[in-house]
């Protein structure tokens, strides 16, 4: 097999790849899951568990509106 | 080991080591900076060396990139790696001593490394400049930390890993594999070893290691940083998590084959020297998939960056991200190459990575950072923040657009012939011609430099002030 027929499937390789990585990363049945996973670094604060960082961020926040 | 948190359900984070590697990241910025400015200085001032050896700008270069890359980096990244992993997990660090045993360990090798530089102690490798001893340390470590990230992983409390755990995680296992690959020596006395690569193979394998340093250590890692705290601080989630997955995935694949843009019209292949460089061309879509993905997160709070100069700190960073991921692909390109390679718009289209993208997310995640850390409602001084980012801004601005100037006119003068082959001008008429872009440059680096002092300052003010029990103050908040 020579370089170009090596480098003609290595590219249609990458292609498949991404395509599938496209593919899976807009198929509906993860839609749910990634909205869940795109929550996590609020997860603290829906929990209400630590109530001193949440209401440090919107306190702070609040004072910028008003200021 | 229980920390004194006193929220009941709220897993029992491991503050701690968050807090040491925040601050040292503030400390060793300021070191690594320092010898940065030194070392500009000298390049203005040739006898600022002092004659003395330790001092020359060829022992003191290792140091500066050394300290910020791998102790103000290494430390962010371990800061940020180690509260993102455990918020997003809802679980503490995994390890136990183990966790201890990086921070005292990584500390190590950074006093080792500032004193085996300045001594003249090198692999010439370079960004791997450290000798085989501690290079076996860095190994050692660097494992450990595995071991805590992916531990703590494992022990997740919820359903999915975060999209910012993919960039840390991949940053840590491609960083250990770079590392021990490219270190490969055969010592011959304690403080000297060579390399088992030679010749074209040995350069492939040092660049390899080299673009990936800065693909890995200093983009991944980073973007692990963006993915977690430019939502926090814009509160709101990313703006497309698909995105994101499509962005970790492509940018990992590709950024890995870019290396052989390092090595153009050397003894390197041919065919080797433009899959790099294509790879290189490609790699400008994921890193700009990233970029947007950042910046549109601010969409429907626009307003905020008015207000919030932390904010301010992790847009503009992603400004700057997105010009030198722009600016880097044009560069791979062969014949741009041959006109910018060696000369001062390399070091400029660094520094815009450097210190506009992996220096200025830093800060703006440590201001977010540290206030949550320590339990303060804000900073000591937010308006102290804005002046940082001003700082920062202009001495970025100004190091690179003199690094611009100064490499293409090097790069012109270098290829300037005359008519009957000779060439036009003298190496050291080129040096003299960038004598005041020298200047400018290190007037921007000491501008950013200064700024890392108002920094530490506010920092400082900030982890002495009382703790603020934010609900006394505000009783009419329910």
């Amino acid at each position: 097999m020579d370089q170009g027929t090596m480098q003609g499937i290595g590219t249609i390789l990458a292609m498949i790849a991404f395509l599938g990585v496209c593919w899976w990363a807009f198929s509906a049945h993860k839609k749910k899951d990634f909205e869940e996973a795109s929550r996590l670094p609020f997860a603290d604060e829906e929990a209400g568990s630590e109530t001193d960082d949440q209401e440090d961020e919107i306190s702070q926040s609040n004072d910028e509106r008003q200021g | 080991m229980s920390s004194i948190t006193s929220a009941g359900p709220a897993p029992d984070y491991n503050v701690k080591v968050v807090k040491q590697f925040s601050i040292m990241t503030v400390v060793w910025g300021i070191v690594g900076m320092l010898v940065g400015v030194v070392i500009a200085a000298e390049l203005v001032w040739p006898d600022l060396n002092m004659g003395l050896q330790w001092f020359h700008f060829g022992r003191l270069r290792p140091l500066h990139t050394n300290a910020v890359i791998f102790a103000f980096g290494g430390c962010a990244l371990f800061a940020t790696s180690y509260w993102v992993v455990q918020k997003t997990c809802q679980t503490r660090l995994f390890g136990g001593p183990l966790v201890a045993f990086t921070f005292w360990g990584w500390q190590a090798i950074i006093v080792a490394a500032a004193i085996t530089l300045p001594l003249g102690y090198t692999t010439t490798k370079e960004y791997a400049e450290l000798e085989w001893p501690i290079d076996i340390a860095i190994a050692v470590v660097w494992v450990s930390y595995a071991v805590v990230f992916f531990g703590t992983i494992m022990k997740r409390k919820t359903k999915h890993i975060y999209v910012a755990n993919w960039f840390f995680g991949s940053f840590i296992l491609t960083v250990a594999m770079l590392h021990i690959i490219n270190s490969m020596a055969i010592p011959v006395t304690m403080t000297k070893s060579y390399s088992v690569y030679a010749g074209a193979v040995d350069a492939m394998i040092q660049w390899w290691y080299g673009h990936n340093a800065v693909g890995f250590f200093l983009t991944a890692g980073f973007l692990g940083m963006m993915y977690y705290f430019v939502p926090k601080q814009a509160e709101r989630p990313v703006y497309s998590y698909r995105l994101s997955i499509v962005h970790f995935w492509a940018l990992i694949a590709i950024y890995i084959w870019a290396g052989p843009h390092h090595l153009h019209y050397s003894a390197l292949p041919d065919w080797t020297q433009s899959l790099g460089m294509v790879m290189s061309l490609i790699l400008l879509a994921p890193s700009w998939g990233g970029m947007i993905n950042g910046i549109m997160t601010l969409s429907g709070a626009w307003d905020k960056l008015r207000t919030d100069p932390t904010l301010r700190f992790l847009v503009v960073s992603l400004s700057f991200y997105g010009m030198s991921t722009f600016e880097g692909p044009m560069m791979s390109i062969k014949t741009v190459n041959a006109l910018s390679h060696n000369t001062d718009w390399t070091i400029g289209h660094v520094h815009s990575g450097a210190l506009g993208w992996v220096a200025m997310i830093s800060i703006g995640s440590l201001y977010h950072l540290i206030p949550v850390l320590w339990r303060r409602k804000e900073m000591f001084s937010v308006p102290l923040i804005n002046v940082h980012f001003w700082m920062s801004t202009i001495g970025t601005v100004l190091y690179i657009a003199s690094m611009w100037v100064n490499g293409i006119a090097q790069g012109l003068m270098w290829r300037a012939f005359n008519a009957d082959g000779t060439l036009t001008y003298s190496f050291a008429e080129s040096i003299e011609a960038s004598y005041p872009g020298y200047l400018v440059r290190l007037l921007g680096g000491f501008i950013f430099f200064v700024g890392m002092l108002v920094m530490a300052y506010n920092v400082w003010r900030t982890v002495r002030s009382e703790e603020q029990p934010t609900t006394v103050a505000q009783p009419q908040t329910a």
